[in-house]
């Protein structure tokens, strides 16, 4: 049966995501309530402000119920607003957080949008993710990782993308490159093995 | 900082550009004037804040030359709130956009509600690192303006008029000329760019993807969560909303009631619920009561 990824549509760059998951093999589905977790694979929290898209939450009531997506065991990807969210907490102009991912995110951490750039992962991580080009837009940085996080990949010795379990992180946006291995990777039923 | 990766790219380039715009789909922009004006957008869920020294439906009634805003408001506002910091600056004006950038402003919107400082050239927008937004009444000028490196259109619709019959038309137009591109063939697009006043191949694209090449949000006249809604129905991937908000009576609950229709369009008893208890909207004004020398829309080609 076809499978079926969230992407929680509250504001950011939902249709990017939907895009890169439909080029996946996988149907992308709109969230915006807790009945439209029901029957997911997996859960993306986009791109985009994470204080609207928090405010959004609020309003939705929606942190417990990805709480729960979560502890289901079934795949989450945050994608820079969406690794904010995703993280124990924030700093600089400090949002609501869900906590699933054991880092510190420190918002807009390489400045405003004049300081946004692209650069390739740092070579020496996983064969799987060799040369992917990330994209960073008032990228938060990931900090105080916790034991249980790996990361995957670096830029510039900073980690950018990391996994604690089915938790998945990116500071960039792999859904603004047609490069499909971050989004093939987390719904990829194989787990990759990331130490190679 | 060490540089071994070798296709480093900075906030010039284009794919950056249009990459941010993304990131603001789905969201509120704000006409704001003061930092606490900011903060209330803010924690209203605004996706980001417009600085400006006086909202057009002001801009309007004291007449006179509108130029960019004070550096002191822009930067008070930069610093009270983490959401992008959008300014103005006028059409052709590029000292100005210069400015802006040097400054570090998120977002620089070349518009026609500031008084045009050049009547026969927009700004050459590749060259910055700040992205731009322009306005738009049809699919020519949308590809005019993207051409010079836009990576977000807004329709003009009329500024501060509260009326949103013209951000309707020119949704309408410029999504409808679209439609129209995908109904030609493939040799007749040459013949068509001719016509709109349009770089080829950015008709081409148009014919090819059925959509512009960057976000196509609404702005011009948005008083209400309706008319939020209205503009997300007709295609808009976001608002801007002006005057409407802090020239109402109660900007707090029309900002946060703006948010919640722009994300819940597609669910009438959500714009009903957001339509509740708002107190009076802003003024508006009839189209018809404006000369064509008071329609800001006029501005720009």
């Amino acid at each position: 049966m076809e499978r079926r990824v969230g992407i929680l549509a509250i504001q950011g760059d939902v249709a990017a995501h939907g895009r890169s998951v439909e080029s996946a093999g996988a149907r992308a589905v709109p969230v915006l309530r807790e009945k439209d977790l029901d029957g997911l694979a997996a859960l993306i929290l986009p791109g985009g402000e994470s204080t609207t898209i928090s405010k959004g939450m609020d309003r939705l009531g929606l942190w417990e119920p990805v709480r729960e997506f979560a502890a289901s065991g079934r795949p989450l990807l945050g994608t820079c607003a969406g690794a904010i969210l995703l993280s124990r907490a924030s700093e600089n102009h400090p949002v609501p957080t869900l906590g699933l991912l054991d880092a510190v995110a420190r918002r807009n951490a390489y400045g405003t949008q004049v300081d946004s750039f692209a650069a390739s992962v740092d070579a020496g991580g996983p064969a799987a993710l060799a040369g992917l080009r990330c994209v960073f837009i008032r990228a938060p940085r990931l900090e105080h990782l916790g034991d249980r996080v790996e990361v995957l990949a670096r830029v510039d010795a900073a980690p950018v993308l990391v996994r604690q379990a089915n938790v998945w992180a990116a500071t960039f946006h792999p859904e603004l490159t047609p490069d499909p291995r971050v989004h093939q990777l987390f719904l990829s039923p194989q787990e990759p093995n990331q130490s190679s | 900082m060490s540089d071994e990766t070798n296709d480093r790219q900075a906030a010039q380039s284009y794919e950056l550009k249009v990459g941010f715009a993304e990131m603001m789909k789905g969201g509120v922009i704000m006409d704001v004037t003061t930092p606490e004006q900011a903060k209330i957008a803010e924690e209203s869920g605004a996706a980001a804040v417009m600085a400006l020294e006086r909202v057009p439906a002001d801009i309007r009634r004291d007449g006179g030359v509108a130029r960019m805003c004070s550096i002191q408001i822009i930067e008070g506002i930069q610093k009270c709130v983490s959401i992008p910091v959008m300014a103005k600056v006028r059409i052709g004006h590029f000292s100005e956009a210069q400015v802006l950038d040097a400054l570090g402003v998120d977002f620089i919107d070349e518009s026609e509600v500031l008084t045009p400082a050049d009547d026969a050239h927009h700004i050459d927008k590749h060259p910055f690192r700040s992205p731009f937004v322009c306005g738009a009444r049809n699919l020519g000028e949308a590809l005019r303006r993207i051409g010079e490196g836009a990576a977000m259109i807004r329709t003009k619709g009329e500024a501060g008029s509260g009326n949103i019959v013209e951000a309707v038309r020119h949704l309408r137009q410029v999504n409808g000329d679209i439609r129209a591109i995908g109904a030609l063939r493939p040799e007749e697009l040459p013949a068509r760019a001719k016509e709109l006043g349009a770089p080829v191949d950015l008709v081409r694209y148009v014919y090819e993807h059925g959509k512009l090449p960057v976000p196509n949000f609404a702005a011009g006249g948005i008083a209400t969560p309706a008319d939020a809604a209205l503009c997300m129905s007709l295609g808009a991937e976001a608002v801007f909303v002006g005057s409407g908000i802090f020239k109402s009576e109660d900007p707090e609950s029309r900002a946060k009631a703006v948010v919640h229709a722009t994300t819940h369009w597609q669910e009438p008893a959500e714009v009903l619920n957001a339509s509740r208890g708002l107190g009076q909207a802003m003024e508006g004004i009839e189209m018809e009561t404006l000369d064509e020398s008071e329609r800001l829309a006029n501005r720009g080609w």
